[in-house]
């Protein structure tokens, strides 16, 4: 349990929007590494500031809500986005001591609950915008995500099995001989591609598809409330990292260093695995996103509960 | 499925591979002799304006940034004034290729920000330079068969004395 519960709840969300708006820079730095450029190395050192510097750009924009938009919609949207992805972060255990909000005894649904509201931040985004593009990526975000949804839930149920509970806690003990990489790296893979459909990132981001959909959901948004779905995709990313850390990579667990160095570390390696892949891999067709989610990865993850089922029945009579 | 890691890793790769970005403030780019950048006006080898005032650079320009007056002084043109607006030009060299006179050259040069707008445009002074730019030996005075004070007529290069239309000899 957490010592200072009241400073932990005030300071994570500033914690997480700075890692967040970090990440901005991260994922340029890396970008130009990756595609044999530097990306933006001017403002501060090595271009730190950059992000920082794009944050006030965006705190000076027009604030402009179009005339034909749904006004309380409008302004909603990116809230519950913002809102679900940092409540989603107060049961990720960052060290043995101190998760954010304690020990949740069914943590992994209450993260899952939350990614499932996340949804309607885009859709109802691109439902009150009014506009072609945004209705487009808004019903191209629904359909996603709906269907990404249900095999991102089915890949954790084998992680939940072996380790017997949906407390994030007893998952990251139940990896203390064996990181759950091992046993389940086909839950790993298929919650992975799930985690990028989910976050709307490349090779997944057909909600955005910037050059069919200008920005999809968020075509008519500016100023900072774009500011905040910006955030909440970064957000979400570190989140799905940290799940991942969380439920395969053994968390906090690791020789020598101390736990939450070890969670950064293995978070920011995931991280950069995201990265990786939208600097290597072109968006997917609408057709292929879909038939990927049910045709293959839907029956990937049911047979990874069967299959994990089968060993666990025949261990408990063996 | 394996192409995709293969492509996951090519990319990793590049992580080790030189940068291309020229830095450039700090770190000049090559531009070659004949790069097409901001513009000048040269002078012939005695040191005197190539420019003769004909307009062809004016007329060959498709932004139409030059402007230009004619000026006559010992049988010489010269331009009065000769202005490019470089907020219009587009660099495109046609200037260069019309001139009768290699007066008007485009140099390797790109360096000409401004913070106000009419900054950009360039009187003759601003374009004239006291060289002779790309050409070094061209003069048209000396070749055109024109008389201009201290050249008579028949006396260019390449040029021979007039014939006396009026004479009856051979
Ligand atoms: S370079 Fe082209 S656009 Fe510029 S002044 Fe010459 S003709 Fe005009
Ligand atoms: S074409 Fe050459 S000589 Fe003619 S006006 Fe232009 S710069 Fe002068």
């Amino acid at each position: 349990m957490t010592p200072l519960p009241l400073l932990s709840i005030l300071l994570t969300p500033l914690i997480i929007l700075a890692l967040a708006t970090l990440l901005t820079w991260v994922e340029r730095r890396l970008l130009g590494l990756w595609q044999d450029r530097y990306g933006p190395n001017r403002v501060g050192p090595g271009g730190l500031f950059q992000a920082v510097a794009d944050g006030i750009k965006l705190l000076f924009k027009q604030d402009w809500i179009p005339p034909f938009a749904d006004r309380g919609v409008f302004v909603l949207a990116p809230v519950i986005g913002m809102m679900t992805v940092l409540m989603s972060f107060a049961v990720i255990p960052v060290t043995a001591l101190s998760g954010i909000a304690g020990n949740l005894n069914v943590g992994l649904l209450f993260v899952l609950a939350m990614m499932g509201l996340g949804v309607y931040a885009v859709v109802l985004a691109g439902w009150a915008s009014n506009s072609k593009y945004a209705l487009l990526g808004g019903m191209r975000a629904a359909a996603q995500m709906i269907s990404y949804e249900v095999f991102m839930g089915i890949s954790l149920l084998g992680v939940v099995m072996t380790a017997g509970s949906f407390s994030l806690y007893d998952i990251v003990t139940a990896q203390t001989r064996m990181w759950f990489v091992i046993p389940q790296c086909v839950g790993l893979i298929v919650f992975l591609l799930a985690g990028i459909a989910e976050t709307h990132r490349l090779p997944f981001d057909l909600p955005e598809g910037e050059n069919e959909l200008g920005a999809g959901f968020h075509t008519e948004y500016s100023g900072m409330k774009f500011g905040m779905f910006f955030i909440a995709e970064y957000a979400g990313i570190v989140l799905i990292s940290a799940l991942v850390t969380t439920l395969w990579l053994g968390g906090w667990q690791g020789p020598v260093l101390p736990g939450i160095v070890w969670f950064a570390l293995k978070t920011g390696a995931v991280v950069v695995l995201f990265i990786l892949l939208r600097a290597a891999l072109p968006r997917l067709r609408y057709d292929q996103l879909m038939a990927l989610g049910w045709k293959v990865l839907l029956p990937l993850s049911l047979l990874n509960v069967t299959a994990t089922g089968t060993v666990l029945m025949l261990r408990s009579a063996g | 499925m394996l192409d995709t890691l293969r492509t996951l890793m090519l990319t990793f790769l590049h992580a080790f591979q030189r940068r291309v970005t020229v830095q450039y403030p700090e770190e000049q780019p090559y531009l070659p002799p004949r790069y097409r950048g901001r513009i000048i006006l040269s002078r012939d080898p005695d040191g005197e304006e190539r420019c003769v005032s004909c307009n062809l650079c004016a007329v060959a320009c498709p932004v139409d940034c030059i402007s230009l007056q004619k000026a006559e002084q010992d049988g010489r043109w010269y331009p009065e004034y000769f202005r490019i607006n470089f907020s219009r030009c587009i660099f495109c060299g046609f200037c260069e290729e019309a001139c009768p006179t290699y007066a008007i050259q485009l140099t390797p040069d790109f360096e000409m920000s401004e913070y106000a707008r009419p900054n950009l445009v360039y009187e003759k002074d601003d374009l004239l330079i006291s060289g002779t730019g790309k050409y070094p030996d061209y003069s048209f005075w000396r070749v055109a068969g024109v008389p201009i004070p201290g050249k008579e007529r028949g006396e260019s290069a390449h040029e021979r004395p007039p014939v006396d239309l009026h004479s009856l000899l051979p």
